[in-house]
């Protein structure tokens, strides 16, 4: 019965949060709703026990994705007007996308209705009392193994690209170097003198 | 407590709804409670450490100092900026002191007295506390106002910088441990260090990561002398310039209730929880709630201390320790802790 109202509840809330998304006047307000199916889509995988996934999911999207997204989106500068201007030229171009969207759909479910392709038996884990941590463990670190690896050099690689792209190197930039600093002693910096009265000092 | 509610003839559901409930207030109130009297120490150890007396007017040794100022806040009137994100602006508040309250539900003050026994609860805690990055974002942004906005985008990027090291401090515990579960989190560290000593803090290995944890709790917390999001000289109040009222008084408790949860993480990833310091019988007659608690305050003395010693950091030496230091040391500590669990636990 709780598990019924709790499904419910997550789904309505991620639906209709997902088309506040896209309703949203306000860029700002967007991501809010954004964040809001993120955190109902969890509570969704809750409930169908992959109570991992749920916290990744959390954890990934909504504490440093969404962050990130509402750092940019924050300091747009946005002109409302010019926003709407633009819904006519790009109406079929959407339309397209959505079209296409729902016949893959469509198409997924006549397959699944019709037997679909048995990756399940092959992907699950068996069956034990294990948590969920350690069944995902279990299979990325043996069967996937080479797969998990190749993702894991995709992201380095996808890392080191993004690096190479934005840095560059500025000229004339005083950088402080902390640990010269660190080794810099008094006797390096001051000396010690005793000039004759009328005499001055050169500095 | 769901068979205490049983006993009272309720079914199971009843039970167990009102034994959540009950659990919920019995955590929340006190922690509210806590959280009154621990800004009440905090100014008064502060005070001593400057050599001022503090807050000792209102009660014997203004003890209520708290109430009072809670009741002066509670009455006054509760003011919106004209050009502010009204809808945004009044929830901000709320979304940082509810996930301050949240994240208590997976910490275990007794062996089995824990609200949720999940055995993903280091991974909640870590997913409640990227949650609270949004009440200061968004107070920042809805204020519309240039000092607040200034202040939300530092400590958006202060919170993620150090969420990354600390999530990497967790999995040294975690490989430790063996467990994601809080609970067995604690169990693990009965006589782990020298064989007597209940911490993971004693053992040569773990010890540089309760160091860094306790640092990355500061920065996490915005504590001094990483509280850039509020540095007076430079921003005015952060992101609380723009707010008056109970609208300000949430976002204090829920500060407060946020760092003394990280004082109850350090407590219980590293320094044994609810067990005795030392794995002697005697000691096991003290209730666990006592020593969690004696070890709660204890990090929140070393939380005042710090702040009244220590000079504010700048915000590029902040991100320094973050990036630079920090996530190498933790990230080679990572390769390290699994390298000797590998040669000693599971060869």
């Amino acid at each position: 019965m709780i598990q019924l109202i709790a499904f419910y509840l997550f789904a309505t809330i991620v639906i209709a949060s997902a088309a506040m998304v896209i309703f949203a006047r306000n860029p700002v307000h967007s991501v809010m709703w954004l964040i809001l199916a993120f955190f109902n889509a969890a509570g969704l995988m809750l409930l169908a026990g992959a109570e991992f996934i749920a916290m990744l999911l959390v954890i990934v999207y909504v504490g440093a994705v969404a962050v990130l997204f509402l750092f940019v989106v924050m300091m747009l500068d946005i002109d409302f007007a010019e926003l709407r201007a633009g819904f006519v030229r790009y109406l079929p171009l959407g339309a397209l996308v959505a079209i296409i969207l729902a016949a893959e759909l469509i198409f997924a479910v006549g397959a699944w209705q019709a037997g679909g392709v048995d990756l399940a038996a092959r992907a699950a884990p068996a069956v034990t009392d294990k948590s969920n941590i350690q069944q995902i463990g279990e299979l990325l670190y043996t069967r996937y193994i080479f797969l998990f690896e190749a993702a894991g050099i995709v992201l380095l690689v996808a890392m080191i690209g993004a690096i190479v792209l934005t840095h560059r190197q500025r000229g004339g930039v005083r950088i402080q170097n902390i640990s010269a600093q660190n080794r810099r002693r008094p006797e390096d910096a001051t000396r010690l003198v005793d000039p004759g009265v009328g005499q001055g000092m050169e500095l | 407590m769901t068979e205490f509610f049983q006993g009272l003839g309720m079914s199971y559901e009843w039970a167990w709804g009102l034994a959540t409930v009950a659990g919920i207030l019995l955590i929340a109130l006190p922690l509210m409670l806590a959280v009154a009297m621990i800004i009440y120490a905090d100014r008064k150890i502060w005070a001593a450490i400057a050599l001022r007396r503090g807050p000792n007017v209102v009660g014997p040794f203004g003890l209520l100092q708290s109430f009072a100022d809670g009741l002066k806040v509670f009455l006054q009137e509760t003011i919106i900026p004209s050009s502010a994100n009204r809808g945004l602006f009044l929830i901000a508040p709320i979304i940082t002191f509810t996930v301050a309250l949240m994240a208590w539900a997976v910490i275990p003050f007794n062996s089995g007295a824990v609200l949720a026994d999940i055995n993903v609860g280091l991974l909640y805690i870590l997913a409640i506390s990227s949650l609270g990055v949004y009440g200061v974002i968004l107070s920042g942004w809805s204020s519309n106002s240039k000092y607040p906005f200034f202040s939300a985008m530092r400590a958006s990027a202060q919170m993620i910088s150090y969420e990354v090291s600390i999530g990497f401090i967790l999995i040294g515990v975690v490989l430790f441990a063996d467990s994601f579960n809080m609970n067995e989190i604690v169990k693990a560290q009965q006589g782990h260090g020298l064989g007597f000593v209940n911490a993971f803090g004693f053992n040569l290995l773990l010890f540089p990561l309760a160091v860094m944890f306790l640092i990355s709790a500061l920065a996490e917390t915005a504590r001094a002398p990483f509280d850039l999001t509020e540095a007076e000289s430079e921003l005015v109040a952060g992101y609380q310039t723009e707010y008056s009222s109970m609208s300000f008084a949430l976002f204090w408790l829920g500060e407060y209730a946020n760092v003394l949860l990280m004082c109850a993480l350090n407590a219980i990833l590293f320094w044994g929880g609810w067990l005795p310091p030392v794995d002697w019988a005697p000691l096991y007659a003290v209730p666990g709630i006592i020593w969690l608690f004696a070890k709660i305050l204890f990090f929140f003395f070393v939380f005042s201390w710090v702040k009244a010693t220590v000079p504010r950091y700048r915000y590029d030496q902040l991100m320094r320790l973050g990036w630079k230091v920090f996530l190498p040391i933790s990230l080679f500590w990572v390769f390290l802790i699994s390298g000797y669990l590998m040669l000693t636990r599971y060869s």
